[in-house]
């Protein structure tokens, strides 16, 4: 062990200096670590300065001290401050090693869709749920009886067979794939104490062959209403309410004269579609009218003191209009595309 | 039906001037939807001309043309084109003579088709317009030669204009008839309902006609089987006509009428009665008297009788049809078709006229059960009014005589069955306002009910109404309603939105289902919607997973009878969106549908024989049956994924999609329902034998049921299918996990205590499936274990052959206190103990 120096102010003052020295020479945390082992560490200068002051006498005790000391203080700072200097350079040059181009990111996720005229349908349970309304459900291989009889479809009238039925294997089973929603309804009034107010979305059936324009397996939405008091007015009333949810500010309704066996009056109805691709325009939109007092009796309700009405449109149809889609065939092709244009929201 | 504004024009007032879209709008106000229109598509000038002279002209194609010289207007006149009076035309055909009056299509003319007229060369000529056949002109098929205008009777001056004097300036309006109107499938009922629509004068075509005494040809009516109770023949009229030329051409007007009503032009007496039908509505038949033998009776087919029909078929007759029949047995299909041996034709001289009304039922079976709907079953099965037989049978009379030179006997052939009289309909004041909801007065009411031929009485009790005769369709107070309504205008309804009860929303179910769409679409599924139709190999493949066969529902009357089952899974119909997708070049796919399936139970038989009849409620009995006879249809979640899952991009490598990708689809149906499902190693004869996972619940009865499966399609099928080798699919029972669902999520307190994780590396049998592992540790470890997941799978050196070692990342942690090691240690080697029971696990240090 060689001879300590002598506490001079010079000694400290050249140990200092030769810490700081080191320090700004210290780009990275290894280097640092070193100066900092070297001239603050206990085997440092100023550590043996600092322990040769109990060994001074008594009168010079304080002085040293006090030079040691901020001689320690200074170099314990500087290191510190070029700590924060180091870690801020070494973060710096971690974050530029980590760049990326944000642009050319794997995607992980495939992206998703609904299909458009599922979506629709919630929609349209979503406007009549609003209004207090519910959803009704039924099977699709149906018997002929909800599905004609009920509805005050003769088993020889030619409105029956306008139907384009898909029959069951056997005829006499008298099942049929249901050619519309319509059989809900009677299903409805049986299930349910009255007022009734339901809708039926679902899929149908028809003997057609896929064209652009039509397809056997399309899907309508049926409403029926059976209260007390009510009238064609409040058939007109809620398909306007309809048609302004679906179509915007503006949607109204015309009625025509029609035929259907299960109403009475029957009426086909015109929606006025206010923001249509070309300009504002009439579009048939479906059928409805007063629930014929036949239907009613085949759910055992009194005709002369529950009145009400029934409408039913195709949503192939609204979608198709609403959107603007000449093509039925994309609808029911499968086609991913088709419905990733909608993505969740149609 | 389609209606020529002339014809329409004889029977009600049209505003002068009126065009297409007057008469539609003034149709569809009432309820004829609008269907189309229709014209002879010419434009002139096309006038008449006469053959002054020509020369026949052979040319060295063998062909001999005819280089005439056509007047085209008087003498000294501008010709319709502002041309020279006399033309030469070139003509190919030989059928006239100098002399003849014919129809000439001048320059500037335009024919059906866009066929422009000019002057052109031809055959060394300048051939300066066209002589037209009748073809040409749209005016029938004849394309033997030119149209002779001298043969229809017709010696108009040269130069008139030749559209109207032929009728081909005529247009008609094609309307949507509904078919509980059978009424307006004639000029007289459409004529009436322009009438109610826009208040212009009807003139009744029936009211023209003079009745006639009966006595005359013998006619009965012999049903021993009605249907339904109800006669198969109500009235039967026949007329006899002698002398008629059959030969003699239909008048233009007639042919015209007729072309534009859809019909074509047949012969004279045949292109009558089509126009008599379609001007009253009225089917009429025509007989050659002179093949009769004996009476006509109109009764049931016998069992096995057999008729040629007049489209040349022989026909085997069921019991229930209705003929017309002679003597020598059946010589017509009542109301449907008539028969050959009686047919009319060039020799002809004697007509028999039947103008009956048959029973609509009746009628509409036969044309369905012999596949022969025609213009005459049409009309009959929507119901012809009865009170037209005998002023129809009048118009075919007078339009023999007046066209065909035919003079008709005196009498009568007449039977009337008892026809029921349209029963009267008390309308109380009031229901029409309170049904359509609008004030209607008392003298709208009245009014627009006799503005449909109603009979309207007032009395105390309301208005006493008798519908017309043509209008079997109203029977009740809620069909005056609607005439009410309709005569008046549906204008006038009002808008109120009724307010209905407060409802409970959507069900528990329905937005269960929604959500779970929802969750598969964020997942990066595509939803899909196929049609449900399969054949019977895909049925066979994936009906079931281990049967031989699933039993389907068969569609009898399949658009394709290659795919006439109904589906027992979804998987067939994914399997085929997934092909289009591919062939359209789309080759990373993952599809979802939910949907219903058809599983009947084999062996059961449903639906029913008999049904109950409508409008009255069933009993029990006839409810229960109704309920219990349709075959079970749950709804089904099916998923199909190929391709990649993940695909190449830079710093990533493509992952392709396989049963991991599947199952984990899985999971998320499992969180979009809060169920927690079992896997387990599954088999199913489409999928890999070493990769299918069956998926299990357990229902709040505590009972475990399989729910479905998840797997790869074994290589064979996606082989014969053109599918990628790697095709993963996933089904599950939507309704069967719906059920299982509890109503609310059971939540446990959180412990805020330190949890102790710890490793255990468990060594098996490479065959036991890391599932059963896991449960047994879970099992064994107790409620300290609050979450276990693999996180290695070893096999290899320190691990026996066929051996495994599964390494299990455990967490513990207490309610109510910090865990020590040793606790933790002890519910691990508890944990570890139970598989080593089970599995003869062994822990691995």
């Amino acid at each position: 062990m060689s001879e300590p120096i002598a506490i001079t102010e010079q000694a400290v003052s050249d140990a200092v200096d030769a810490a700081l020295a080191a320090l700004e020479s210290a780009s990275d945390s290894a280097a640092l670590r070193a100066v900092r082992s070297a001239h603050a560490g206990e085997g440092s200068p100023l550590a043996a300065f600092n322990a040769q002051i109990k060994a001074l006498p008594g009168d010079q005790k304080a002085a040293a001290g006090k030079l040691v000391g901020q001689a320690r203080a200074r170099v314990n700072q500087a290191i510190a401050a070029r700590e924060t200097e180091v870690v801020a350079l070494e973060e710096a040059a971690k974050l530029a090693a980590e760049t990326v181009d944000v642009t050319a990111l794997p995607s992980r996720r495939r992206i998703g869709a609904r299909h458009p005229l599922s979506l629709l349908q919630d929609r349209i349970a979503d406007i009549f749920v609003g209004m207090g309304w519910e959803v009704a459900e039924g099977p699709e291989v149906e018997s002929e009886w909800f599905n004609f009889d009920a509805l005050n479809f003769d088993a020889d009238h030619p409105a029956r067979a306008m139907q384009d039925t898909f029959f069951i294997d056997p005829p006499e089973s008298h099942l049929v794939l249901r050619t519309h929603t319509s059989p809900v309804q009677v299903r409805s009034l049986l299930e349910r104490p009255l007022p009734v107010y339901v809708i039926a979305p679902g899929r149908v059936y028809r003997t057609d062959e896929l064209d652009a324009t039509h397809t056997p397996v399309f899907s309508q939405v049926e409403g029926i209403a059976i209260d007390k008091g009510l009238t064609m007015a409040h058939l007109r009333g809620t398909l306007e309410h309809f048609a302004t949810q679906m179509f915007g500010e503006g949607a109204k309704i015309r009625l025509r004269p029609n035929y259907f066996p299960f109403t009475e009056p029957s009426a086909e109805m015109d929606v006025w579609q206010p923001g249509a691709k070309g300009g504002a325009r009439w579009v048939e939109w479906g059928g409805c009218g007063m629930v014929n007092p036949n239907v009613l009796r085949s759910a055992g309700i009194n005709p002369d003191e529950y009145s009400g009405f029934a409408f039913g449109m195709g949503i192939e149809r609204t979608l198709q209009f609403r959107n603007d889609l000449n093509d039925m065939r994309d609808m029911v092709e499968g086609d991913v595309r088709f419905s990733q244009q909608f993505g969740m929201v149609v | 039906m389609r209606v020529p504004l002339s014809w329409l024009a004889e029977y009600v007032d049209l505003p002068v001037g009126a065009s297409i879209a007057d008469v539609h709008a003034a149709l569809v106000k009432v309820g004829l939807e609008e269907e189309g229109s229709h014209d002879f598509d010419l434009q002139g000038p096309i006038v008449v001309g006469q053959v002054l002279e020509f020369v026949p002209e052979p040319q060295s194609n063998g062909k001999t043309i005819r280089w005439c010289q056509v007047r085209v207007a008087p003498e000294g006149q501008p010709a319709a084109d502002g041309g020279a009076d006399v033309r030469g035309i070139v003509c190919g055909a030989d059928n006239f003579f100098e002399g003849d009056k014919v129809v000439v299509t001048l320059p500037g003319a335009v024919l059906p088709g866009g066929f422009a007229i000019a002057a052109r060369k031809t055959y060394g000529h300048v051939s300066d317009g066209m002589i037209a056949s009748a073809r040409e002109l749209g005016l029938g098929d004849d394309h033997d030669g030119i149209l002779r205008l001298g043969t229809l009777g017709l010696d108009p001056e040269v130069g008139t204009d030749a559209l109207p004097l032929l009728g081909l300036d005529d247009e008609a309006v094609e309307v949507n008839v509904t078919p509980d109107r059978g009424y307006a499938f004639s000029i007289r009922g459409i004529a009436r309902e322009f009438s109610n629509s826009t208040g212009a004068a009807f003139r009744d075509p029936v009211a023209r006609v003079t009745p006639v005494a009966a006595n005359g040809f013998p006619v009965a009516i012999h049903d021993e089987a009605p249907i339904r109770g109800r006669v198969g023949a109500t009235v039967f009229v026949t007329r006899v006509v002698r002398g008629v030329d059959p030969t003699r051409p239909s008048p233009a007007w007639l042919v015209s009428r007729l072309k534009l009503a859809g019909i074509r032009s047949i012969s004279l007496i045949v292109d009558i009665t089509n126009y008599v039908m379609l001007e009253f509505g009225q089917p009429i038949h025509g007989y050659d008297l002179d093949a009769l033998q004996g009476g006509l009776v109109v009764r049931r087919a016998a069992p096995g009788e057999t008729l040629e029909t007049l489209d040349g078929q022989t026909r085997t007759l069921n019991p229930e049809d209705l003929v017309i029949a002679d003597d020598r047995g059946a010589i017509g299909l009542a109301g449907v078709m008539g028969g050959a041996s009686t047919e009319i034709g060039d020799a002809t001289t004697t007509v028999l006229v039947e103008s009956a009304n048959f029973d609509p039922v009746s009628i509409a079976r036969t044309a369905r059960r012999h596949k022969l709907p025609s213009e005459a079953s049409k009309r009959f099965e929507r119901g012809v009014d009865p009170a037209v037989a005998q002023p129809a049978a009048a118009r075919v009379v007078e339009l023999l005589e007046t066209l065909a030179g035919g003079t008709a006997d005196d009498g009568l052939g007449s039977v009337h069955h008892e026809h029921p009289e349209p029963g009267s309909i008390v309308l109380p004041f009031g229901f029409v306002q309170r049904l359509v909801g609008v004030d209607f007065t008392s003298d709208e009411t009245a009014h627009a009910l006799a503005e449909i031929g109603a009979a309207v009485e007032e009395t105390s009790a309301g208005f006493v109404v008798t519908p017309p005769s043509w209008r079997p369709d109203i029977t009740d107070k809620a069909s005056l309603a609607e005439e009410v309504a309709r005569i008046v205008g549906y204008d006038r309804i009002p808008s109120i939105l009724p307010v209905a009860p407060p409802g409970r929303g959507l069900t528990v179910t329905q937005v269960t289902r929604r959500r779970t769409a929802d969750v598969l679409a964020a997942g990066g599924l595509t939803e899909v919607l196929a049609y449900p139709f399969v054949g019977a190999v895909m049925n066979r493949t994936f009906g079931s997973p281990r049967d031989e066969e699933a039993s389907a529902i068969r569609v009898a009357n399949p658009l394709d009878a290659e795919a006439a089952l109904l589906r027992t899974s979804l998987i067939p119909g994914l399997i085929d969106i997934a092909r289009r997708n591919l062939s359209r070049g789309l080759t990373d796919l993952g599809l979802f549908e939910l949907g219903l399936v058809f599983r009947p139970e084999a062996g059961r038989e449903y639906g029913q024989p008999a049904l109950p009849a409508g409008a009255r409620l069933p009993d029990d009995a006839e409810l229960a049956e109704l309920h219990g006879g349709i075959p079970p249809q749950p709804r089904h979640v099916g998923v199909l994924l190929l391709g990649n899952a993940v695909d190449k991009q830079p710093g990533q490598p493509a992952v392709p999609a396989g049963i991991a990708d599947v199952l984990d689809v899985v999971r998320l149906v499992e969180s979009a329902l809060a169920v927690e499902l079992r896997v387990a190693t599954g088999t199913h004869k489409a999928l890999h034998p070493g990769r299918t996972a069956e998926l299990f619940v357990t229902g709040a009865d505590g009972a475990e049921r399989s729910v479905g499966f998840a797997g790869e399609l074994l290589p064979t099928l996606t082989h014969e299918l053109d599918l990628p080798r790697v095709v993963a699919v996933a089904e599950l029972d939507l309704d069967a996990l719906l059920a299982a669902a509890g109503e609310s999520i059971e939540v446990a307190p959180i412990s805020g205590y330190p949890a102790a994780t710890q490793d255990l590396s468990l060594v098996v049998d490479a065959a036991v499936p890391a599932g059963e592992v896991e449960r047994a540790v879970v099992e064994g470890a107790g409620e300290l274990l609050e979450s276990i997941r693999l996180v290695d799978d070893y096999r290899g050196s320190g691990v026996p052959d066929a051996a495994k070692s599964l390494t299990f990342a455990l967490r513990f942690r207490a309610p109510d206190r910090t865990l020590t090691a040793a606790e933790a240690s002890e519910a691990k080697l508890a944990g570890a103990a139970t598989a080593g029971e089970r599995f003869g696990a062994t822990v691995r240090e």
